[in-house]
C-alpha cells in the first residue's frame, strides 16, 4: 500500500502534450505502457505509444448484454477518457489468462525443474477507481498470509499506475454503492481527472507516490488552478450522481454479504438458472475473478514438460469435478457459487467484497443478468417473509 | 514507500515447484488401488500431520491431491495410497521403483490427534477413506496409554474392496483396540457383517459423552455417519471429517476447492463438523 506523504502534495495540471510526454517518459524508464485503445469497435487495453493511440472522442453505451461505442461529437476536442471501462480489465496483465509456471527436463529416470522468472514491467494508464480496488483485491488473493504467488508478486511489484477518475458513469456502473469509486483515493502513482468541460483539454494531476512525483518532474506541468480543481470535483460528483438509484442509476443492496449468506437455499436460484447460459463471460470480464486450472504438456519427444496455469470459470461443469462426477451439476448451484462467493464468502476469505461495482458482468452477460438485481431480489424476498 | 505498488513478499521458495521424490516400493492393494513408498531425491525427512495431503505430479501428465497414508512417526519414507481414477493417477500407478515423482506439500489441516488425548477415539472409514485415517491410527497407537478406547469402524462395498487387509487383520488381533468391519455386499467366503457402517456405530464400544470421532469416506457415507454419531451422543463439536473437492493448486489460488467460505486445501480437508454443519446438507455446495 501507499504510505501517504507527510503533507498532501500540491495538485498539478497537465495538458495533452503533458500526457503524451508522460507516456514517452514511462516508456523511456523501461515500462511497457498499457492503456485504452479502440479495437474491434470496443475500448480494450493494449500497448499505447502516445496520446494518439487513446480512444479520443469515444464514449461507451453499456447496459445488460449491451455495449456500443458512440462518438462524443466533439471532434478534435473529444475526450480521451470519455468512455467508462475497457471491455476487459487489468487482470489480464497482472494475472494473465495463460502463464507458464515451470518447465521440466527429463534426465534419465529423474527430471530437472526450472522456474519461470521473467516478469514484464508495466505502466498502467487509465486505471479507474473500481479497477484500482480490484487490483487491491487481487493483491490479497495472491498473498493470502500462508502463500504468495511469486509470478503475481513480481508483475505487481513493478507496476506503475496512472489512475483516471471518472467524470461519468455507464448505466451498468455501481461503484458508488460499493464504496470503490468513482474517484481513486489511494494506491496510484499518479491520478488524472480529465477536464472535459474546459476549453483547452487539461488534466488535474494528483501525486500518490514518490515514483509518481519523480515522473511528473520530467514532463511539462504546472499548478492546477482553483477553477481546475473545482471542475475536477464536479466531474466526479457528476459520475456519483448518475449512479444513484433514485436518479435511474444502479446500486448494490445494503448488506449484500448477509443477504447471500442467508439465502443459500432459495427458489430464486432456479429462476436465474433458467436465464443463465453458464458461459462464464462474467468470470472472464470480472476484474477480481481469479480461478485457474492447470495444464501439463510435453513436447513431441516427451522429454520436456511444462505446467501452465490458465483462467478457469466456476460456471463450467468440469470446475467442480472429482472422481465420480461434478459437485455442482446444476447451473443453479454454479450461479449461486459465483454470486455468493463474490458478494459474501469473499469477505470471510479476504476481508473485502469480491465485487467492486464495475458492472462488466452485467454488460457482457449475453442475457443481461444483473448482479445487483439478483441480490436485490433475494433481499426483497427476505422482507416479504 | 516509493511507488504505489505494494510490497508483496516474494516467497522463499516457489510454492508451485514440485520437489522430486524417488519411488522406492509399489504395492498393489486392490484391483485399482496401490500404495507407494517414496523418498526425497534431495534427502531429508518429510514431516507431516495425520490427515494432510500432498500434490503428486506425473511428468508431463498432471498433478493430483492425494492424502498421506503413512506413519508420521517414520518421516524418512513418504507413503501414499492411490486409486486409479483418471489419467494422472494412472500415470503415477505406472511408475516403477527408481522412477521420479513430483511432490508439493504437505498441505491442509489435520486430525486433532493430540487434542483427543484422554478421550475414546472412534474412526469411521468408508472405502479408500481408511487411507487418510491411517496416519492418525498409527500416531494414536504409538501413544496408546494417553487414549481411552480406540475403535475403528470400517465399511467397504465388498470384501474384495477392503484396503490394508493384512493390517486390518493385525489390528483385529490386538487387545488394545477394536476393529469392526462391514461390507455392503457379501461375496465369496465372507463370514463377517453385511450392511452399512452406521450399523457398526450403533453397536457402540465407546463412551458417548467423551468420544471423539474421525470420519472419512464418500460424502453420502459421512452424512449418515455424522447423523448416527449424533444419535449415539457424539455431538458435532467432537466429530471431525475430511472433505474432498477438486484441487488444482493447494495454495488457495485456483479457487476450485471452495466449500462455502472455506478453501478445502487450506481450511480443510479436516473440518470439525459443527464448523461446516450449515452447508453440509445443502445441495451441490
Amino acid at each position: 500500500m501507499v504510505e501517504p506523504d507527510r503533507k498532501d502534495p500540491p495538485i498539478m495540471a497537465i495538458d495533452r502534450d503533458g500526457l503524451d510526454a508522460l507516456i514517452q517518459c514511462l516508456a523511456h524508464d523501461g515500462y511497457q505502457v498499457i492503456g485504452p485503445r479502440v479495437e474491434n469497435s470496443a475500448v480494450v487495453l493494449g500497448p499505447v505509444a502516445g496520446v494518439a493511440d487513446l480512444p479520443k472522442g469515444w464514449t461507451d453505451e453499456q447496459a445488460g448484454g449491451h455495449y456500443r461505442l458512440v462518438a462524443d461529437g466533439r471532434g478534435e476536442d473529444g475526450a480521451l477518457f470519455g468512455f467508462t471501462l475497457a471491455a476487459q480489465g487489468w487482470k489480464r496483465y497482472l494475472h494473465p489468462p495463460r502463464t507458464r509456471l515451470w518447465q521440466a527436463h527429463r534426465e534419465g529416470r529423474s527430471w530437472r525443474v526450472e522456474a519461470e522468472d521473467a516478469a514484464p514491467r508495466y505502466a498502467f494508464l487509465g486505471v479507474r477507481a473500481c479497477e484500482l480496488s480490484a487490483i487491491h483485491v487481487l493483491d490479497r488473493v495472491f498473498d493470502n498470509g500462508q502463500f504468495t504467488d511469486p509470478g503475481y508478486a513480481k508483475r505487481r511489484g513493478g507496476t506503475f499506475i496512472v489512475a483516471v477518475n471518472c467524470g461519468r458513469a455507464a448505466a451498468t456502473c455501481f461503484c458508488a454503492s460499493m464504496a470503490t469509486g468513482p474517484k481513486a483515493e489511494a494506491g496510484f502513482d499518479l491520478a488524472l481527472t480529465e477536464l472535459s468541460d474546459s476549453a483547452s483539454a487539461r488534466f488535474v494531476v494528483e501525486v500518490g507516490s514518490r515514483a509518481g512525483a519523480a515522473v511528473l518532474t520530467g514532463i511539462p506541468h504546472g499548478p492546477a488552478t482553483a477553477a481546475d480543481i473545482a471542475a475536477a470535483e464536479r466531474a466526479v460528483a457528476n459520475a456519483t450522481a448518475q449512479m444513484q438509484r433514485a436518479a435511474g442509476g444502479r446500486e448494490m443492496v445494503d448488506d449484500a454479504a448477509g443477504v447471500l449468506s442467508r439465502n443459500v437455499e432459495h427458489p430464486q436460484w432456479d429462476k436465474v438458472a433458467a436465464r443463465c447460459l453458464g458461459c462464464g463471460n462474467c468470470t472472464a470480464v470480472c476484474p477480481t475473478c481469479f480461478c485457474t486450472s492447470m495444464e501439463d504438456t510435453t513436447d513431441l519427444s516427451g522429454d520436456v514438460a511444462e505446467r501452465w496455469r490458465r483462467w478457469d470459470s466456476c460456471f463450467t461443469l468440469d470446475f467442480s469435478y472429482i472422481h465420480g462426477g461434478s459437485v455442482r451439476r446444476a447451473t443453479a448451484s454454479r450461479y449461486r457459487q459465483w454470486i455468493t462467493h463474490k458478494l459474501s464468502y469473499w469477505h470471510e476469505q479476504f476481508g473485502t467484497s469480491g465485487c467492486v461495482g464495475c458492472g462488466r458482468c452485467i454488460t457482457w452477460c449475453p442475457v443481461g443478468i444483473d448482479i445487483t438485481e439478483e441480490a436485490r431480489t433475494l433481499a426483497e424476498s427476505e422482507g416479504r417473509t | 514507500m516509493d511507488s504505489a505498488a505494494p510490497s508483496i513478499r516474494l516467497p522463499a521458495g516457489d510454492p508451485m515447484l514440485p520437489r522430486l521424490f524417488r519411488i522406492e516400493r509399489v504395492k498393489k492393494e486392490l484391483s485399482d488401488t496401490f500404495t507407494m513408498e517414496i523418498t526425497p531425491a534431495d534427502g531429508g525427512p518429510f514431516h507431516f500431520r495425520p490427515g494432510q495431503f500432498n500434490m503428486l505430479s506425473a511428468f508431463g501428465v498432471g498433478e493430483v491431491p492425494i492424502s498421506i497414508s503413512g506413519d508420521p512417526g517414520a518421516p524418512d519414507v513418504l507413503v501414499h495410497t492411490t486409486r486409479v481414477v483418471g489419467s494422472v493417477t494412472a500415470a503415477i500407478c505406472a511408475l516403477k521403483p527408481g522412477d521420479t515423482i513430483g511432490v508439493r506439500g504437505p498441505f491442509g489441516s489435520h486430525w486433532p490427534v493430540e487434542d483427543a488425548r484422554g478421550a475414546d477415539v472412534v474412526f469411521v472409514a468408508g472405502g479408500i477413506g481408511l487411507a487418510p485415517l491411517r496416519p492418525a491410527i498409527y500416531q494414536i497407537m504409538a501413544d496408546r496409554e494417553h487414549y481411552g478406547n480406540v475403535v475403528i469402524f470400517y465399511g467397504s462395498r465388498t470384501p474384495e474392496d477392503l484396503l490394508y487387509r493384512h493390517e486390518l487383520q493385525r489390528w483385529r488381533g490386538r487387545f488394545d483396540m477394536s476393529t469392526e468391519i462391514i461390507v455392503d455386499r457379501a461375496t465369496g467366503h465372507w463370514g463377517g457383517r453385511v450392511g452399512v457402517v452406521t450399523k457398526l456405530i450403533r453397536g457402540g464400544g465407546f463412551d458417548r459423552h467423551h468420544a471423539v470421532a474421525f470420519v472419512c469416506g464418500p460424502e453420502v457415507m459421512m452424512r449418515f455417519a455424522v447423523e448416527t454419531l449424533g444419535e449415539c451422543g457424539v455431538t458435532g463439536d467432537r466429530v471431525y471429517l475430511s472433505m474432498e473437492r477438486n484441487m488444482k493448486c493447494a495454495l488457495g489460488f485456483c479457487g476450485h476447492c471452495q466449500y462455502g467460505p472455506s478453501f478445502v486445501c487450506r481450511d480443510g480437508p479436516v473440518y470439525r463438523y459443527d464448523a461446516i454443519e450449515r452447508l453440509f446438507n445443502v445441495w451441490e455446495v
